[in-house]
């Protein structure tokens, strides 16, 4: 594998007396994208700022591509940015926006226009050049910051909750854009965003923060299958939460009563996070099953009362009451051909697996 | 790093740097001679020498003399009665622009408010005499229409047209921050108020008035303590009982030549308008406090 | 309604108070009448003749505006610093060191104009034109420094940064983004302490020498009836021309705002 395009170790930030960041090691793949992904005020932003220079840590190092960055200003730092507003100058053109850190570094005249095109051209912008900034619209200011910050070829993007001020629509259409572009240019981006399904779908890896630590470092699918603790667990996706009791188990597994489904042996790496007394059985809604018909059958069965029906065309959603659990469980089915949908207050078989239950802490 | 080069390179240090000329001005031409004024107002002056032995002199004098106690007295009346009378005046004013004119024209509005005060301000003062005199406007308005048979004489040359014309001359300065107050005003507030069953007038008290006060404090300070220094209104349009304690400090910095004692006459009348203000906004927060 | 009616009976009687004297002005300025007062007798250009053939006038107003052009020019740049310092950074003291500079903004000018004289006159120097621009700078920096304060606040920082992250200097960031966007804050404050400082009367009786400022000029003549209506036409000058300046910061300010798209929050003050 290649060295790390970044290094964050034992990051501590300070603003004051409130501490923003605590310890945030990471290592950030050259080429990756990846994704700070964490709730509103958790620091992603403050992350953010101090790979790219314009907040000093309070202790710990940011190294790029091998070099420490300590005492290196923003202005030298082989990383760019596009922020949440843009930050297009509002008093140039389109073209002089994407020239500005070009002459900045004092590129003669005729490469600088050869540039800039090609620059517009990969965002989709060829011919819009001479238009004043602020007549562009909110997607199209958007590809002007990137091809503002790309045309200088950083070794890293970051990407500030780019997409946050769209419409939906339009931030669909950019999330993919934005993949494209990373894999046709090869640049590492790392991207800030609060939005899980933004960050699950567009990313290589992710980093899920909450209140200035780093929870989880994984690709999207080990965070939503193997997430290594209960906050992470509940931010990605919907989790089911059950009592779990455990008895000892054989060398690898652990042996438990699960809260309204039944015994299981669970394998120890569906408990990612380790095991200790406060640990709970957490089940995604796609991993059980409402058997309905009299053939239906799986490997395990259990029984409740279907609480709620939430019917959403290709799926529904039952919230079903297990017997002896207090609080109901989601669970989501496919609406396929043939399929009966319950009502509320019908009784329902849930089918389940012991594959299909995590062990979180 | 050492302790200081991490300093200089901070956002505080940035700070001060930056701000530093404009306040070393300040201090150098503000704070300094203000406390020159202070010492000189404790000294005597002996022709054309200034004797700076300390004494208390000036001060007994600025406040034991008749002269200056009835200038002193009609000086605060009259800031007072301009700053009551700036302050009824312009509050209809600006409770009109904010809830009655539509967004778009607002700032036009704020603009018409505020171009008579480019006028300039002697011109405008002595405009006010025209207006007020025997043979004014408003005499002949109101002879042209039969009302009076005689000239009014009581409206020039007294402390009525002094507080007219300072009245006219403050009233932008009081829009705009009793503007400013009801333009914060959340509406949705209003909305719950009536909704909540107030009627407008009580609506109006309970919620519009409180939340305008502080724009009302604002202009009551900006408007009160400036008008104790005008003596050029005092001048021109005052008349011998119309003088205000300003022509008393001209008069002794220039013709008396009695600097020390124009410095204690000065002094006094700050001190005064400045305790008179912060009693005012003191009772205010009380007032406001008290109304949650 | 009844009472919106009252109210706006109330608006234009107020406006007629507002604008009396600012409407009188140019009424005497063309009236054939050697007495301010009326009734009018016929129309005149000849007030404006007697400014124009008036030497000493014409002295007074070129100090008048070399006054108020070292005014805008010292004013405008203590302000930007100071507005700068406040609105970009945190620094502790900065509320009392705000709240300093901005103390002349309720000072009566009768303090100013004395405490300048009397330190002007302890320290041996004499009275000039420069001593008026001391004073008058003091009181026209709170007023850039407001002007100036919410043209930084109404900048989007990270356009700075922006330009920092893009690889220019803090230096030539403030120069290629900073100055201008804030342009048009900075020409309304040069407009404003220069329209302040121009009609600026009580400082400059104090502080003037053997030099008259405009004001000082209007003054001294104020007390011969025969020179009013010359004066009245003066004030009609100078009264378009503040208007003039006014119109010119209001449009400059307009187009800066539609050049940058920024939403027209409107306004002078
Ligand atoms: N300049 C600052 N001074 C003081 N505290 C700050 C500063 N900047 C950020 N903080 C605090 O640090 C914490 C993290 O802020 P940050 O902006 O990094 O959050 P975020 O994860 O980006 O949140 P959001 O999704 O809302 O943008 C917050 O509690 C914030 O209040
Ligand atoms: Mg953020």
């Amino acid at each position: 594998m290649t060295d790390p395009i970044i290094r964050l170790s034992g990051i501590d930030k300070f603003y004051g007396d409130f501490q923003a960041l605590y310890d945030v090691n990471a290592e950030i793949r050259t080429g990756e994208f990846f994704s700070l992904l964490g709730p509103s005020g958790c620091g992603k932003t403050t992350l953010l700022r101090t790979i790219a220079g314009f907040e000093d840590v309070s202790a710990g190092k940011v190294e790029i591509a091998g070099q420490s960055m300590e005492n290196v200003p923003a202005n030298r730092r082989p990383t760019n940015m596009v922020f949440q507003s843009y930050a297009i100058f509002p008093h140039m053109t389109v073209a002089e926006n994407v020239a500005y850190g070009l002459k900045a570094r004092k590129m003669p005249k005729d490469k600088i226009a050869t540039e800039v095109a090609t620059a517009l051209k990969q965002v989709g912008l060829e011919g819009y050049g001479d238009r004043a900034s602020h007549a562009m619209s909110g997607g199209q200011r958007q590809r002007v910051a990137l091809a503002r910050a790309l045309v200088l070829k950083p070794k890293v993007l970051l990407l500030d909750e780019p997409l946050s001020a769209l419409d939906k629509k339009m931030r669909e259409q950019m999330q993919s854009e934005l993949r494209h572009l990373q894999r046709a240019v090869g640049i590492t981006f790392i991207l800030v965003t609060h939005d899980q399904e933004e960050a699950l779908t567009m990313s290589d890896r992710i980093a899920v923060m909450f209140e200035g630590r780093i929870g989880q470092l994984a690709s999207p699918q080990d965070l939503y299958r193997r997430p290594v603790n209960r906050k992470v667990a509940e931010f990605i996706g919907v989790m089911n939460f059950l009592d779990v009791s455990l008895s000892a188990g054989t060398a690898g597994t652990f042996e438990c009563e699960i809260a309204g489904l039944g015994k299981a042996i669970i394998p120890a790496e569906q408990a990612p996070g380790g095991v200790d007394a406060s640990v709970t059985a957490g089940v995604r809604p796609e991993m059980l099953t409402i058997l309905s018909g009299e053939n239906a059958r799986s490997e395990r069965e259990a029984s409740g009362i279907v609480e709620d029906v939430y019917y959403y065309g290709d799926m529904t959603y039952y919230d079903v009451k297990l017997d002896g659990v207090d609080h109901p469980v989601t669970i989501s089915m496919r609406n396929t051909a043939g399929r009966a949908v319950l009502s509320r207050q019908d009784r329902a078989r849930v089918g389940w697996g012991a594959e299909s239950v995590l062990l979180l802490k | 790093m050492s302790g200081f080069t991490k300093w200089r390179r901070s956002e505080e240090a940035s700070g001060w740097l930056l701000v530093s000329p404009t306040l070393v001005y300040s201090i150098l031409l503000l704070a300094a001679p203000l406390a020159m004024v202070i010492a000189l107002s404790f000294w005597t002056q002996d022709y054309l020498d200034l004797d700076k032995t300390f004494t208390l002199k000036n001060y007994v004098e600025a406040w034991s003399e008749p002269i200056y106690q009835t200038l002193m007295g009609r000086s605060l009346k009259i800031s007072a009665l301009v700053t009551a009378l700036t302050i009824l005046l312009a509050f209809p004013v600006a409770y009109y622009v904010s809830f009655y004119v539509p967004q778009k024209r607002k700032p036009l509005w704020i603009f018409l408010i505020t171009i008579p005060f480019w006028t300039s301000y002697l011109m405008r003062i002595f405009l006010w005499k025209v207006i007020l005199g025997y043979n004014g406007v408003v005499n002949g308005s109101l002879l042209g229409l039969g009302v009076i048979e005689q000239p009014l004489s009581f409206i020039l040359y007294n402390q009525n047209a002094v507080v007219v014309t300072l009245a006219h001359a403050w009233v932008p300065f009081a829009i705009l921050p009793i503007f400013v107050a009801l333009e914060k005003i959340d509406r949705s507030l209003l909305e719950a108020a009536e909704d909540l069953g107030d009627g407008p007038l009580r609506r109006f008290i309970r919620v519009t008035l409180p939340l305008a006060m502080p724009g009302v404090v604002a202009a009551t300070v900006i408007v009160f303590i400036p008008t104790i220094g005008d003596y050029v209104t005092p001048r021109l349009v005052g008349g011998p009982n119309g003088l205000m304690i300003s022509n008393m400090i001209e008069l002794q910095f220039k013709k008396a030549n009695n600097a020390p004692l124009g410095a204690a006459l000065a002094l006094s009348a700050m001190f005064l308008v400045s305790v008179i203000s912060l009693v005012f906004v003191w009772l205010n927060r009380k007032y406001l406090v008290g109304q949650k | 309604m009844k009472s919106g009616k009252l109210f706006k009976l109330y608006i234009a009687v107020f406006l007629v108070f507002l604008y009396a004297p600012a409407l009188l002005l140019p009424v005497f300025a063309f009236n054939d009448s050697s007495i301010v007062s009326f009734p009018l007798k016929g129309f005149t250009l000849n007030w404006f003749n007697v400014l124009w053939e008036t030497e000493a006038l014409h002295t007074a107003t070129k100090n008048s505006l070399l006054i108020a052009v070292s005014t805008a020019i010292i004013s405008t740049s203590l302000g930007i610093l100071a507005a700068r310092a406040s609105s970009r950074y945190k620094f502790r003291g900065q509320k009392a060191v705000m709240g300093f500079i901005m103390i002349p903004l309720v000072l009566p000018e009768i303090i100013v104009g004395v405490s300048l004289l009397v330190v002007i006159l302890q320290m041996g120097f004499d009275l000039s034109l420069w001593t008026i621009v001391l004073g008058h700078v003091l009181i026209c920096t709170p007023f850039c420094v407001a002007i100036l304060s919410s043209a930084f606040l109404n900048l989007d920082q990270s356009l700075e940064e922006a330009s920092f992250d893009l690889g220019q200097t803090k230096l030539a960031t403030f120069w290629l983004v900073t100055m201008p966007l804030v342009l048009p804050g900075v020409v309304s404050s040069m407009l404003i302490s220069f329209t302040i400082s121009l009609d600026e009367f009580i400082i400059a009786f104090f502080l003037a020498g053997t030099e008259p400022t405009l004001p000082v000029y209007i003054w001294g003549q104020l007390r011969f009836p025969q020179k009013l209506p010359s004066l009245m036409a003066l004030g009609t000058i100078l009264l378009i021309l503040s208007l003039t300046l006014l119109a010119t910061a209001e449009y400059f300010r307009r187009r800066s705002a539609r050049k940058t798209g920024i939403e027209d929050a409107g306004g002078f003050l």
